[in-house]
């Protein structure tokens, strides 16, 4: 195990693969770490652990999901992303070609958010303690004056709005799993959101809150908010959109989409006067084209979230114990 | 979805909820048991309580193998992997059904068993050819609807000669459940929860075909509607189940014609007496042990019978105190009923059967129902 | 119990197929069905087809909805 214990060998890796493709003056320095001045003002901090199996799936790899995930989670209070770290894990043996792979998907990913990966880590475990690769990346931003976006703000008459199809990433993860392999042609929704929440606060800065859907989807979420607001939802199942490929591939699996995770989604609960032209602003985004209002923010003391359905009846959306999995019966 | 869709459609819905009113007696109770989970979730997935009359009322029975194997049987499970290392090969909804010890399959999985989910036998197959030097055993449940699919990969294993892999059989019956519900002393005697009509399980009659629910209608005196399970299915069968009621009636009638016959999936049936026979009696969570209910592999497969291989003996595994689940599933009592329901059983944590899957009567009315109708 | 659709059999190979959900195509086992034809709708269940559609039923099941007479 020679590379994570320092030496020639550990080097060259960085070198060779990491400082190469994520190429910026900061890393370049070679140091622990990575010295920068900003303005003045609130940052945002993010950090998360990317674990997700398959490793490489259609729209996306371990990498991009990586760069995406924690850039969103950064914009999601409003703020501007500015820089990012990566730690890396990785099992001893795994292909060179396929951790360049990714690397080089992480690189894409950054550059074209216009975010640095400007330090990192690297670690290696004896082969059969990890799933190849393991990711873990931090990422901080600029929070703009007078903005003012938490999970604890939506309130009684607030529309919710979401920028496109929910269950797109996690129908596309269970499709490339063994044992469940099906065909489909939906790829990951895997995206950094940030410029879309920039056009979003900029014109309407009183958004009072915004979360993306990942892990347990848009009803999880949903959940998570109005207990964190003490509120109830209500939702209209004929305004969620959702592609039918989603719906068949959750037909065939026994899956409700509305649990099942996006990585290039976002929840916006705004005032309701403010909704009409956010929603516009969205649908002008390349990430918001299908935007859609899907219900507001009612009074509810149990905090429910309910759903009229396409069918005239209503039904709670209730949260899940767990991930949700495939079923027979 | 091609005739999926279709059966789903609202404008449908809304006349099929008039005709319904309109044919519904204001001076009678209609309790119409649905024994299959399927129709439990449309029920509620749906929200078809919102488009009935009040005095229609679900009654949700036993319909779920899943909440009904005994948890004694789960633990045969794990220990086959944990203790004898197989790869044991079981369908997504047994992961997480709690066993004793509040263990589960997706626990021991994290503690270093291998066990896998799988679509389809034919994976558990696949896994067993592709890992020759590893015992590969299938976790097998259901109904007569998931039975063929077992009995086609342990003839196929025997053609085959796939000798590391074998079947832990859990296959159940549903008429021995049925009757069981009819019979027992608070509806045969008593009289409680009179249960008026069966809505008949869409997927097993396509196996058994709609001849065997003759006997119930016949000797009950029940109507019997065997129901497609999409929602606009279950709202023609309530009120064909109306209609019977209202007339006297009690006989098998067929909602699902577009899968379901007289003689069902013949070649399904055979397939299954070659390699199946009922065992004399199989208990049943929160029902006991029922006669002739459960199947078990017969001698000339023996090879393939994991009980035999790994000499797997019972567990015993008492259910909790307070729980209302035997009530429930014979449609006694309502999950608000059970004092455990909300406070210490929830799908989190769940103490009985009917909580234990998504398809069981506690299960769907809270994920679906606890919203207060206005 | 028993999740079970409708799908449609696009191609057969042996004893398999491959069927057509909707938007997504999955390989299934015909063990259980005879005389399937591509273009024939099956029942299927846990990667097996149960049964074939009777296209015709389906049609006058829903008929038999739509003309329901409402009148209050």
């Amino acid at each position: 195990m020679s590379h994570g214990s320092g030496g020639l060998a550990m080097t060259q890796l960085i070198d060779e693969l990491f400082v190469k493709h994520f190429d910026n003056e900061l890393l370049s320095q070679s140091n622990d770490q990575a010295i920068f001045t900003t303005e003045p003002g609130r940052m945002a901090m993010s950090v998360d652990g990317h674990v997700v199996s398959p490793l490489f799936f259609p729209g996306g790899d371990i990498g991009s999901l990586s760069v995406h995930g924690t850039i969103n989670d950064v914009a999601m209070s409003g703020a501007k992303p500015l820089y990012l770290t990566a730690s890396f894990i990785l099992e001893e043996g795994y292909p060179l070609l396929d951790l360049e792979k990714i690397v080089i998907s992480m690189a894409k990913a950054a550059n074209d958010a216009g975010v640095s990966i400007v330090t990192g880590d690297t670690k290696v475990v004896e082969k059969g303690n990890g799933d190849g690769v393991f990711i873990t990346t931090t990422g901080i931003g600029i929070v703009p004056k007078g903005i003012n976006i938490s999970g604890n703000r939506a309130q009684v008459g607030d529309a919710i709005i979401v920028n496109g199809s929910m269950g797109d990433h996690g129908v596309v993860i269970m499709s490339s799993r063994a044992n469940l392999e099906f065909e489909t042609t939906l790829e990951s929704d895997s995206a950094a959101l940030h410029t879309l929440v920039a056009d979003m606060v900029n014109i309407a800065p009183n958004i009072h809150c915004l979360r993306d859907p990942t892990r347990g989807g848009l009803a999880t979420t949903l959940n998570e908010l109005a207990l964190q607001s003490d509120v109830g939802v209500k939702l209209y199942e004929s305004e969620i959109p959702i592609k039918p490929g989603v719906l068949s591939s959750c037909e065939l699996l026994g899956l409700d989409p509305l649990y099942v995770a996006n990585e290039g989604k976002l929840i916006c609960i705004c005032p309701k006067e403010n909704a009409d032209q956010l929603l516009s602003t969205m649908k002008a985004h390349p990430l918001g084209k299908d935007a859609a209002i899907i219900g507001e923010v009612i009074e509810d003391n149990n905090n429910f979230v309910q759903m009229k359905t396409k069918f005239g009846g209503t039904r709670i959306v209730d949260w899940i114990s767990g991930e949700q999995l495939p079923r027979i019966c | 979805m091609k005739y999926i869709d279709e059966f789903r459609n609202q404008e449908v819905a809304q006349k099929l909820a008039q005709a319904i009113q309109n044919e519904t007696k204001q001076n009678r109770q209609y309790n119409l048991m649905e024994f299959c989970g399927g129709h439990t979730h449309a029920i509620f997935r749906y929200g078809i309580p919102d488009l009935m009359p009040d005095n229609i009322n679900f009654v949700h029975g036993p319909g779920c193998p899943v909440c009904v194997l005994p948890m004694g049987r789960i633990d045969n499970a794990i220990k086959l992997a944990v203790e004898d290392e197989v790869i044991l090969c079981t369908y997504g909804d047994m992961l997480r059904v709690p066993a004793s010890n509040r263990t589960s399959l997706l626990k021991a999985k994290a503690f270093g068993a291998d066990v896998r989910m799988v679509y389809s036998t034919q994976d558990a197959l696949t896994i067993a050819k592709d890992n020759p030097n590893a015992q590969v055993v299938f976790f097998a449940i259901g109904f007569e609807t998931t039975t063929p699919p077992t009995a086609v990969a342990i003839q196929q294993a025997q053609k085959e000669g796939i000798k590391n892999f074998s079947v832990f059989c859990n296959h159940i019956v549903t008429p021995a459940a049925i009757q069981s519900i009819l019979e027992s002393p608070e509806v045969r005697d008593l009289g409680m929860v009179s249960v008026d009509g069966f809505f008949g399980p869409s997927h097993v009659s396509s196996i058994i075909g709609t001849q065997p629910y003759e006997f119930f209608a016949n000797e009950y005196q029940r109507p019997v509607v065997i129901a497609g399970f999409e929602p606009l299915d279950v709202m023609q069968s309530a009120l064909m189940l109306i209609r019977q009621l209202n007339e006297g009636r009690f006989e098998v009638e067929n909602e699902y014609t577009r899968v379901v016959t007289y003689e069902g999936n013949i070649k399904s049936k055979l397939l299954v007496e070659e390699v199946f026979e009922l065992r004399q009696t199989f208990e049943w969570r929160g029902l006991g042990e029922l006669p002739y209910s459960g199947l078990k592999i017969k001698d000339c497969f023996a090879d393939f019978d994991a009980e035999k291989r790994f000499n797997i003996s019972k567990i015993n595994a008492s259910d909790i105190k307070g729980c209302e689940c035997p009530s429930i599933l014979r449609g006694i009592k309502k999950p608000a009923n059970c004092k455990l329901f909300g406070t210490v059983c929830t799908p989190e944590n769940p103490m009985g059967s009917c909580m234990v899957s998504s398809e069981g009567a506690c299960a769907a009315h809270w994920s679906y129902g606890r919203y207060e109708k206005k | 119990m028993c999740l079970a659709h409708p799908a449609k059999v696009i191609s057969i190979e042996n004893e398999n197929a491959i069927v057509e959900l909707g938007e997504v195509k999955k390989q299934i086992s015909l063990a259980l069905v005879d005389d399937v034809k591509s273009g024939d709708y099956v029942l299927i269940h846990v990667g097996y087809a149960l049964s074939k559609l009777d296209t015709k039923k389906a049609e006058s099941t829903l008929e038999v909805m739509q003309q329901l007479k409402t009148k209050i």
